[in-house]
């Protein structure tokens, strides 16, 4: 799960981590009060989902409050198309206001769970303000690593390994390890798949400060953070995956094409996919319908097919194994029950209670194309999509 | 033969009394596998479909001499479960689990260091050997008695590969799903080895996904060591990049995890990529017509 920039400073805050002083707006007339009491030079920064809003334009310096107001204006109501969003781009609906920083020195500081070494890793580099995935790639000396032995906790001797390594002067190292440890506590505390700061900079005083940052969150572990769960913008996601994750039907993601996908399983529903493009169509999702216990979550996910108005024919593709092909071939009944279906619809079925789901099916007056196995549900699937 | 479960397997099922665990230990129990003990804490004493119910794991071993535990925990427990017979000394610990947070299973992992449990999963539909033993979730009747080894990350992607050895009359010593998650217990490399060393493994099917570097790392033990072919297929060559698809491992970061660098490097260290994902079956059929 992703948060904006100003909840994650917020975080940071909370961790004893220096940050810029600063407040979200909403409106144009509040990004001008704010910058009026934060005084002097202020950047006003869009709150979106997304890296890369620098170069798209998504942030910008105001010497006057009344120049704060006019770029917030500018910004709030408007979608920001930068390299990492869709063509669509992300809705900008807050800013943040925050003091302008006269910057010595940008820097890179971030935490992950490494998962050859299977332990969280501290990151760090002189070349901050790039990303760091570019730094890798051309100049991975500049990465600095330390690793955390989960049960000793992050050591002030890594932080000054780090600090050193990153040629901080003398006066900076303390601190500089002081806000490693402080990161590596609120990672913890808050199961975070990711923090970064980058940059960390240092100010023209020479204070360290993290003047952009970046949290997400272990979505497994969400059920032991209600606090964090109530951060997410759900404005920020595809209106379709929220949709679908309301209804109960997770493990949604939009795609581009005109084939809903409904498979059981993740790398099955990759090979459908994958199949699906092959034979020259193209899938307007994926979906891992998961273990199926009941036939709501069939007919929900119908529901989402039907409200995509991209979708020409939906293709149902079930190996059962933990999910039951019976109650699924309920659900595709009970979906055609309750929704006006005009698509036309591919099935093919495997697996536990097979012959059942098949019966149940083919005594139903539902009109399907069936398939007889998985490279034949692709082909059947996009040939309907293009006939319809 | 075939690797880590036989007829000498007796099952211990943590979780047997909740709704997954208990159908699927019926479906393994029909396919032949003993259980001989279950454990929920708090029903010790009781019995579920003729197998005694534990509190503990400790006295579950002691009475039973249980050797392979296959966990249907909620992921909130599930990493207590894991430790637990790991601390009984159980060599084969599976875990069907789906769900569990990264920053449990570093945890586990740090706990699992030094002692002698051998982890498959979590995220994982478990692991068969035709004929003998099923430690899992999937559909029995799909396998067959055979000499080819099948390694994979997704649970229904191996069951459509296995059907299509099947349908060819082409047999499994044992299939493994070692799990979508991003911290599995066993890799590519650990299972790779195991059928490696088996006399009866002719040849081995190995399914990855995008996501990670697991596929590198086998790659590197294939060219180095492998003696027997191997089949591969990695899905998710049409995934999006930055999006988890399905499997909490399954994720495009920037350039690296995509599933062409995968193939092309399983291609290089000497495997047989199956053109897609219909022909897996056939692309073992024409490597062991070689």
């Amino acid at each position: 799960m992703k948060i904006h920039e100003y909840q994650a400073k917020a975080l940071l805050s909370e961790f004893g981590i220096p940050v810029p002083q600063g407040k979200v707006a909403a409106t144009a007339a509040e990004a001008k009060k704010l910058a009026a009491e934060l005084g002097g030079e202020v950047a006003v920064k869009a709150q979106v989902y997304a890296g890369g809003r620098g170069k798209a334009g998504g942030i910008k310096v105001a010497k006057t409050p009344e120049e704060a107001e006019k770029l917030a204006g500018q910004m709030l109501g408007t979608r920001l198309v930068t390299h990492q969003t869709a063509a669509e781009g992300v809705p900008i609906n807050h800013v943040l206001v925050e003091k302008a920083m006269n910057v010595k020195r940008e820097l890179y500081l971030s935490i992950i769970v490494d998962n050859i070494s299977r332990m969280p890793v501290m990151m760090a580099s002189e070349a901050g303000g790039m990303e760091i995935e570019e730094v890798a790639q051309k100049t991975p000396e500049k990465i600095l690593k330390a690793y955390i032995d989960p049960a000793a906790g992050f050591q002030a001797f890594q932080g000054r390994k780090l600090a050193y390594g990153m040629n901080l002067t003398q006066a900076q190292i303390k601190p500089a390890t002081t806000l490693m440890t402080d990161l590596y506590k609120l990672f913890q505390a808050k199961d975070c798949s990711l923090v970064e700061i980058n940059p960390l900079v240092v100010t023209a005083d020479d204070n360290l400060l993290a003047l952009d940052a970046k949290v997400n969150f272990e979505d497994n572990a969400l059920f032991r953070h209600p606090d964090i769960e109530k951060l997410e913008d759900k404005a920020q996601e595809d209106p379709l995956e929220v949709h679908a994750h309301e209804l109960g039907v997770k493990n949604y993601i939009k795609m581009d094409g005109n084939i809903g996908c409904m498979v059981n399983g993740a790398g099955l529903a990759m090979a459908v996919m994958d199949l699906i493009t092959y034979a020259g169509g193209s899938p307007a999702n994926f979906l891992d319908i998961g273990t199926v216990n009941s036939t709501d979550r069939v007919v929900n996910a119908f529901k989402v097919f039907t409200t995509d108005p991209k979708v020409k024919a939906i293709m149902v593709n079930i190996f059962g194994g933990m999910a039951r092909v019976d109650t699924i071939a309920q659900g595709i009944i009970e979906a055609h029950k309750q929704l006006d279906i005009n698509l036309p619809l591919v099935v093919r079925l495997a697996g536990t209670n097979v012959a059942e789901g098949k019966r149940i099916l083919a005594d139903s007056k539902i009109k399907y194309i069936e398939a007889t196995d998985f490279l034949d549900v692709a082909r059947k699937a996009v040939a309907a999509a293009k006939g319809s | 033969m075939s690797i880590l479960i036989d007829n000498n397997t007796r099952l211990l099922v943590q979780g047997i009394t909740g709704g997954e665990g208990s159908f699927h230990t019926q479906r393994c129990m029909e396919y032949g596998t003993k259980v001989v003990a279950g454990m929920t804490p708090g029903k010790g004493g009781t019995q579920t479909f003729g197998v005694n119910v534990y509190n503990t794991i400790v006295q579950a071993v002691k009475e039973t001499g249980a050797n392979v535990s296959m966990v249907f925990v909620p992921p909130a427990f599930a990493a207590d479960a894991i430790m637990e017979a790991t601390d009984a000394g159980m060599p084969l610990v599976v875990c069907i689990t789906e769900g569990i947070p990264v920053s449990d299973m570093v945890t586990v992992h740090h706990y699992l260091k030094g002692k002698n449990t051998r982890l498959i999963g979590p995220n994982c539909p478990g692991l068969i050997s035709p004929g003998k033993c099923k430690v899992g979730i999937m559909a029995g009747e799909i396998h067959l008695p055979g000499n080819i080894g099948v390694v994979s990350r997704s649970g229904t992607l191996t069951y459509e590969a296995v059907a299509q050895l099947t349908s060819l009359g082409i047999g499994q010593s044992t299939c493994v799903g070692i799990g979508g998650d991003p911290l599995p217990g066993s890799s590519f490399v650990d299972i790779l080895q195991l059928f490696n060393e088996d006399k009866d493994t002719k040849a081995v099917v190995m399914i990855g996904e995008i996501g990670g570097i697991a596929e590198q790392d086998a790659a590197q033990y294939i060219k180095a060591k492998m003696k027997k072919p191997v089949v591969v297929f990695v899905a998710g060559a049409t995934a999006p990049p930055g999006r988890r698809m399905g499997h909490a491992g399954a994720i495009i970061s920037g350039s690296s995890g995509r599933a062409q660098d995968k193939m092309a490097a399983l291609e290089a260290a000497g495997a047989t990529i199956a053109p897609s994902p219909a022909e897996i079956g056939l692309t073992m059929k024409r490597v062991l017509a070689r």
